[in-house]
């Protein structure tokens, strides 16, 4: 065994302690028809070659792609010091802070993070992390439910489709969820249909417990979050702002547009995209809703001595405590992450943070522009701040052509929004501080040259010898 | 501080002065918003603090410094599983192959993930003896959630509409109750039998066609292998409910016992506990869950496929419609599982058969060298597995002094505390789990620290009832903090608080 510190000295002292001959015997006591079959599994291996087949599986991925993929993920930049950070083994192998006096650092950084984020979000509530953007906006819903004592959640078709369906998950236990739809023309197309959301309230003998709308929406929109806020206000309903934070340092934030509770992905602070996770869900809200919101908080103390301090409160709504009246079950969460997102915040700093997100956004207008000189076209007119849909003509086909050339042309919308018929051949794109001038050339010269009017067929046949005399490099 | 000096720390917001910090992102041009109406804009920048980096990194750095940690020593914390974090999985999950991933990308730009997550699903199914695993729910509890709702779904799909309960022993995880109840289950709690292990009787008669699922810890949390096992199953399924079993204490029976094999219909593990991935000051974790035949088709999306061409892909859009739908987005935890895989191929089937063997071994040890002592009661004798319950109900009558004043006092001797109070089901109880990575010292310098200490409480009760004294920080008014909340910095707080010292 590579890790353990057992001789067989060490071993034998114990079992002779134990007045037993061998460890078999503290086995006994399961029963032989149950016992294991043997395990199948390989032999194990040393870390010199296991750190080979790592570093070769880690190869088989391509990281030589531009990339303007975003739909919930963003690539930024991290600076070395939150990693750094994270790589001290007081913050990564230390448990849950259940013992305040030895967990002083976990605590106080916690509060912090519970601080940034009430900064960021506008709402004074934060607990100190959820699994990721979907679990987060679902426990926001679930939310909504026990604070109203009524069971029906209304989210817009333009959220985030993987938050939609895990929202769905956690509604089949008896509670009702249904969509609003979106806009399908003019100045507002992309954005959630008001007027239905209106409709879907009105319904008095199904009264509504929350409203949840995407800032900025899947589809990198701006919604009229204060225009929903009001109408869900109106019918006594809580509202749900699903919001992306590193735009929350120029867009206005959630407690100011009237959201009762904010949820999201917190990603985007220093956190690498590692193909899913582990990320951090923000959950936030008004301070009447503190009873109702699931998950740790941390709070500001004092000791014996009267020294300032931190520790968990208001823990009679977690489930170690209060088992099946818990607000959720939740128990491990993603304090790391939280503590990524705080050095991420303490390093970058507010001016730092507006600057990240504004040369996000300017960088994707000049993605626009060289996107519809190359032949595409904006899919909506709303405004948008760094991701936004364009509309060309095969999309699927062009999407694969240009990965052949080194770019990875964003999201094909119709593969994760099979049923919106106004989705068909768009791509999501999106661009970052990160993105550069020659990526976005780069995007638009292969993309000019993929809509070039040669056929598909012909497109596709002669994609492999275009792809390998392509500048883009095969991972 | 750095070896002398004040070990607390003011916050961020204090150490926070007007252009401090800048440098890392190049300024944006001029007219980088013209494109958003005014309306939806910030009106004033977020009151974040502005420090340079090196406060920073000070900040963290001395913060961290107040923590008890596995990197720093002994964490014999029942039911959670503290091993040492091996320092190769840190390496490889931050390969920039990996770390660069997006979860989106097309399935033929991340081959390299996806075999590593199609394998692991199989050395997971291996591991457990269940048919198939989804490697999608984000912690233990998200996958105890999973198992339910998968349950459900199969009541459903047989048309049995009748099925509302769920069985819980009295010694759960809280999560267990919790989770039944998310997934809008009554939960019914079965009193534990006198030997610490079900009462397969008293399961009999609660058993039914009201109830969904039996849920059960095995090892108990008491660290007992459940003997009845076999007849409980058996019970179960006759009345047409299905088995799940929570895997947090799987680190005892590696190689030894496959839930699945045993007739368990579902399971979940804790990569963070058994499979050595960090705990991270309370997560990230992992919670695959393994599914036997019954429950396959209700798994989650997506699970990693191999197609027989031999590549790699997601499961599509509908590719299964009996599945239950997602838990969460994307995939599932991937950096997490890197590491899990990591330890996995690191040891092998003998590595893994060896983890357990020395996991329960220096329990058992460590239970006897309390018991040849005697000053703690041992309150189940029979050989434990991974973990022990140790009672100071016997010093509380004879000194006043308490398992959590004995917990307290374990910091001043360089242990963090065991779990305490918890199962509920044992007067002033301590859960202690050794771990396999912990030498014979460091189990022996314990065991005369918690002897030490029972001693203490007899001479000198009021050193224990007043631990720790060597912490950073004395007990805490808990109180207070409940009574008036205090979740956040406001610049007038540090004016109405004490100074740090």
């Amino acid at each position: 065994m590579p890790y353990g510190p057992h001789t067989p000295a060490d071993r034998e002292q114990m079992l002779a302690a134990l007045g037993l001959t061998s460890v078999d015997q503290l086995f006994e006591d399961i029963p032989e028809a149950l016992r294991a079959s043997p395990l199948g599994l390989p032999a194990a291996e040393p870390e010199l070659e296991l750190a080979a087949r790592l570093s070769a599986l880690a190869g088989r991925n391509r990281a030589d792609l531009a990339s303007f993929l975003g739909a919930g993920v963003y690539r930024h930049w991290s600076p070395p010091a939150v990693d750094q950070i994270l790589l001290r083994g007081e913050w990564y192998t230390a448990y849950t802070p259940y013992q305040p006096e030895v967990s002083q650092g976990t605590l106080q950084s916690i509060y912090e993070y519970e601080s940034l984020l009430a900064e960021l979000t506008g709402l004074d509530v934060v607990s100190a992390s959820h699994y990721d953007g979907a679990a987060a906006t679902a426990e926001a819903a679930l939310m909504t439910c026990r604070a109203t004592h009524r069971d029906r959640v209304l989210v817009s078709r333009a959220v985030h489709p993987q938050y939609r369906e895990t929202l769905a998950t956690y509604f089949s236990g008896g509670l009702s969820l249904e969509e609003l739809p979106l806009v399908a023309q003019g100045e507002l197309a992309g954005t959630t249909d008001l007027a239905a959301l209106e409709r879907s309230l009105s319904d008095a003998d199904r009264p509504v417990a929350g409203v949840v709308l995407g800032q900025p929406n899947f589809l990198g929109l701006l919604e009229p979050m204060a225009e929903a806020a009001r109408l869900a206000h109106e019918a006594g309903a809580l509202f749900v702002a699903v919001c992306e934070p590193v735009s929350l340092g120029v867009l206005a934030p959630p407690g100011a547009y009237g959201a009762d509770i904010a949820a999201g992905e917190g990603q985007p602070l220093g956190i690498p995209p590692q193909y899913g996770g582990p990320y951090l869900g923000i959950l936030a809200c008004t301070e009447p809703l503190v009873r109702q919101i699931p998950g740790r908080l941390v709070g500001m103390t004092t000791d014996l001595e009267g020294r300032r301090a931190f520790v968990m409160t208001l823990r009679a709504r977690e489930q170690d405590i209060r088992r099946d009246k818990a607000a959720s079950n939740i128990c491990t969460n993603q304090a790391l992450l939280a503590l990524a997102a705080s050095v991420y915040l303490a390093v970058i700093g507010p001016h730092g943070l507006r600057d990240v997100a504004a040369l996000g956004a300017a960088r994707a207008r000049e993605l626009e522009k060289a996107l519809v000189a190359a032949g595409a076209h904006r899919a909506h007119d709303a405004a948008f701040l760094n991701e936004f849909a364009v509309r060309v003509p095969n999309a699927r086909l062009v999407h694969r052509r240009l990965l052949e050339r080194g770019v990875l042309a964003g999201l094909v919308l119709e593969d994760v929004l099979p049923d919106e018929d106004d989705l068909r051949d768009t791509l999501l794109v999106c661009a970052t501080e990160v993105t550069t001038p020659a990526e976005i050339a780069r995007f638009a010269t292969a993309l000019e040259e993929a809509l070039s009017g040669r056929p598909p067929v012909a497109v596709e046949a002669g994609a492999g010898a275009a792809g390998a005399a392509s500048p883009g490099r095969r991972g | 501080m750095s070896v002398t000096g004040p070990r607390l720390q003011p916050t961020l917001f204090e150490r926070s002065r007007a252009e401090r910090g800048g440098g890392k992102i190049p300024h944006p041009p001029k007219d980088a918003l013209s494109g958003i109406p005014a309306h939806q804009l910030r009106g004033d920048a977020p009151g974040l603090p502005e420090i340079n980096e090196v406060e920073v990194v000070r900040h963290y750095v001395n913060l961290s410094q107040l923590n008890f940690a596995v990197d720093t020593g002994f964490y014999p914390l029942g039911s959670c599983t503290m091993k040492f974090n091996p320092k190769l999985n840190e390496w490889a999950a931050r390969l920039p192959g990996f770390a660069g991933a997006h979860p989106l990308a097309p399935d033929e730009a991340v081959q390299g993930t996806l075999q590593l997550l199609w394998e692991l699903q199989g050395i997971l199914a291996e591991v457990t003896g269940m048919r198939a695993v989804s490697l999608q729910p984000a912690a233990g509890a998200q996958g105890e959630l999973t198992g339910i709702l998968m349950i459900r779904a199969y009541h459903r799909s047989r048309e049995d509409r009748e099925r509302s309960e769920v069985l819980v022993p009295d010694s759960a995880h809280g999560t267990n109750p919790a989770t039944a109840s998310m997934a809008g289950y009554r939960t019914v709690s079965i009193p534990s039998a006198r030997d610490g292990g079900v009462d397969v009787e008293a399961f009999r008669s609660a058993l039914g066609p009201r109830t969904a699922a039996v849920m059960i810890t095995n090892p108990s949390t008491l660290g007992l292998f459940e003997r009845r096992i076999g007849e409980l199953l058996e019970a179960v399924h006759e009345a047409g409910a299905l088995a799940y079993m929570d895997g947090a204490n799987l680190n005892a029976i590696l190689g030894r016992f496959k839930p699945g094999e045993a007739g368990f219909d579902v399971m979940h593990l804790n990569t963070h506990k058994t499979f050595s991935t960090p705990h991270g000051g309370g997560g990230p974790g992992a919670g695959p869950v393994g599914v036997g035949e019954l429950l396959e088709p209700f798994l989650p999306v997506p699970r990693v496929i191999r197609d027989d061409d031999g590549s790699f892909r997601l499961e599509r859009a509908g590719e299964r419609p009996t599945s239950i739908g997602r838990m969460r987005s994307f995939v599932g935890s991937t950096g997490v599982l890197v590491r899990a895989y990591a330890y996995l191929r690191a040891h092998g089937a003998e590595g893994l058969r060896e983890v357990t063997d020395d996991a329960v071994l220096a329990a058992n040890y460590l239970k006897h060298r309390l018991a040849t002592d005697g000053s703690y009661d041992i309150p189940f004798e029979q050989a434990c597995k991974h973990e022990f319950v140790a009672s100071a109900a016997g010093i509380k009558k004879r000194t006043g002094v308490r398992t959590l004043d004995i917990a307290k006092r374990l910091i001043d001797h360089g242990f963090h505390p065991p779990t305490i109070y918890f199962p509920l089901t044992v007067e002033e109880g301590m859960l202690v789990e050794p771990t396999e990575t912990e030498s014979l010292e460091t189990l022996d310098a314990f065991a005369d620290a918690l002897i030490e200490i029972a001693h203490e409480a007899g001479s000198e009760p009021a050193v224990v009832t007043g631990a720790p004294h060597t912490a950073p920080v004395r007990r805490l008014d808990e109180a207070t903090a409940a009574r008036q909340p205090n979740l956040r910095w406001r610049p007038m707080t540090g004016r109405q608080m004490p100074c740090p010292d």
